[in-house]
């Protein structure tokens, strides 16, 4: 009963949010502000992400299939496709789940408990068009662009810990990479992205904006808020993969 | 005119209150007193429909609010001005940007008028070089002084204050009520208070309304109160250590 309310109150946050999408200049000045917390700011750690995956993907792939069966450079086939079909937004997106959803929903969360949003309201104020609007926007603009960010970099980052811990050379991961390189894989990931963006950034908004109970309410609000992103994300990835693929 | 009619809420199966009548007269100060936790402040939200009740109205000039499409409501919501408990000061702006906030997006007013009318609102409430400060930087105090200047800034009609000298001292609790009967007088505004602080009704209401045991206990003036033997009346006030003579 519970769970259905709880749709009821997401889908209603949404549509009141996309009744509102043409209200522009309440949203602008916030949506440029949240372009760079949730874009730009989330560069680092993707960047981290990114290189480290691609690294220990590289290693343990080349390890696995440490043997004359195959030809070396299938290890840069491998490393470079799964970084694009998957890891490198799916695992961005987890990573962005703790970083991008938490800041929304403690944000949010600490504005209706401390009645701030009840304030924007009461002005007469487009509450959902001013908070909710440009942190969906931003995010489902944004993570595509992260995912490139963190693709690339998982590329470089198998091939460079290849080539140092002497496994495979640059130009046989590269030849490898190469060979099985489509492009509608990287638009694959960038749609699974775009999704993932949504999923995040909408149920971090929600859980933050209809958080109640003070201090533990906006803690409850942000874990929920997390955990239930994970969740979507992972559900959100296999449903793509299954009509996709 | 501010009239409530027949006004029902609940939480869930929480009976908060029932058939709550009374009218607000143009230009007039009420007190809306009782203990805490008896709806004072959810009856506050229902007055610009920030809270929907399960019956009954709230008419606003001949309009019942809760009538109002959200576009209307809107418009409508212009028309109060409202200083809630702990200010609601917005923490990622500074002091001046709080007040001035309404005025960059209802208006549309330069940047000098908008720090002239800035300066003029923190000058009424006696905080005229605070205007630097973050918020995070502002005493209890202070945060209801700003809270009070950005609640004043569109000149509205009505003016709604949620406990406005809760958690306060009271040299400053009294600064508090000073001012509220200056913004009362000066811009000739309707106030409706909520409070528990009997001092502040005694100091500022010309009008009370008592909410006790689910229900408006008890509606009438200032002068009407003092002399009121109604049980729970009585039994509150003496409770607040504040000997009224008749």
């Amino acid at each position: 009963m519970n769970a259905l309310k709880q749709l009821g109150q997401y889908t209603l946050l949404l549509y009141q949010a996309l009744r509102s999408v043409t209200e522009f200049s309440t949203y602008r000045q916030n949506l440029f502000s949240e372009f760079v917390k949730i874009g730009y700011q989330s560069i680092p750690i993707i960047m981290l992400v990114g290189i480290f995956t691609g690294a220990v993907l590289t290693l343990q792939t080349a390890y696995q299939l440490d043997t004359d069966l195959y030809p070396a450079y299938i290890v840069g086939s491998i490393v470079a496709q799964s970084i694009i079909i998957e890891l490198a937004a799916v695992i961005s997106g987890l990573v962005l789940a703790g970083k991008v959803g938490a800041r929304i929903s403690t944000e949010l969360g600490t504005m209706r408990v401390s009645e701030q949003i009840d304030a924007l309201e009461s002005m007469g104020f487009n509450s959902v068009a001013f908070l909710v609007i440009p942190r969906i926007f931003a995010g489902i603009l944004m993570f595509p662009v992260l995912y490139i960010i963190a693709s690339t970099l998982g590329i470089i980052g198998g091939l460079v810990a290849g080539a140092a811990d002497g496994i495979l050379p640059a130009a046989e991961f590269m030849k490898g990479g190469r060979l099985f390189f489509f492009p509608e894989d990287v638009v694959f990931g960038m749609l699974k992205s775009f999704v993932f963006g949504f999923v995040i950034t909408s149920i971090s908004c929600f859980k933050g904006y209809y958080a109640f109970g003070g201090a533990e309410g906006v803690g409850n609000a942000t874990t929920q808020a997390t955990v239930l992103s994970c969740i979507y994300i992972l559900l959100a990835d296999f449903v793509l993969a299954a009509i996709l693929l | 005119m501010i009239e409530i009619n027949n006004l029902t809420k609940s939480f869930g199966d929480n009976l908060i209150w029932r058939d709550v009548s009374f009218t607000i007269q143009d230009g007039e100060t009420l007190a809306v007193i009782g203990k805490s936790g008896c709806g004072k402040s959810v009856l506050l939200k229902h007055l610009n429909a920030l809270l929907y009740p399960d019956s009954g109205e709230v008419v606003i000039d001949g309009q019942c609010v809760f009538d109002l499409d959200y576009s209307e409501l809107r418009i409508m919501r212009q028309r109060f001005g409202i200083l809630f408990q702990g200010g609601a000061l917005f923490d990622s702006i500074n002091t001046f940007e709080n007040i001035a906030f309404p005025l960059r997006y209802f208006t549309n007013k330069n940047e000098s008028d908008i720090k002239k009318e800035v300066e003029k609102a923190l000058e009424m409430v006696n905080l005229k070089d605070a205007g630097k400060k973050p918020t995070s930087a502002l005493s209890g105090g202070m945060r209801k002084r700003v809270g009070l200047a950005r609640a004043i800034i569109l000149k509205p009609d009505y003016l709604l204050y949620d406990e406005p000298t809760s958690g306060l001292d009271p040299q400053t609790s009294d600064e508090i009520n000073e001012l509220i009967v200056y913004m009362a007088d000066s811009l000739d505004i309707t106030s409706i208070v909520i409070t528990h602080d009997m001092h502040s009704v005694l100091s500022i209401a010309e009008k009370v309304a008592f909410l006790d045991d689910q229900k408006l206990s008890w509606f009438g003036d200032i002068e009407e109160m003092k002399k009121s033997e109604h049980p729970p009346l009585v039994e509150f006030i003496t409770a607040s250590e504040y000997k009224i003579k008749a």
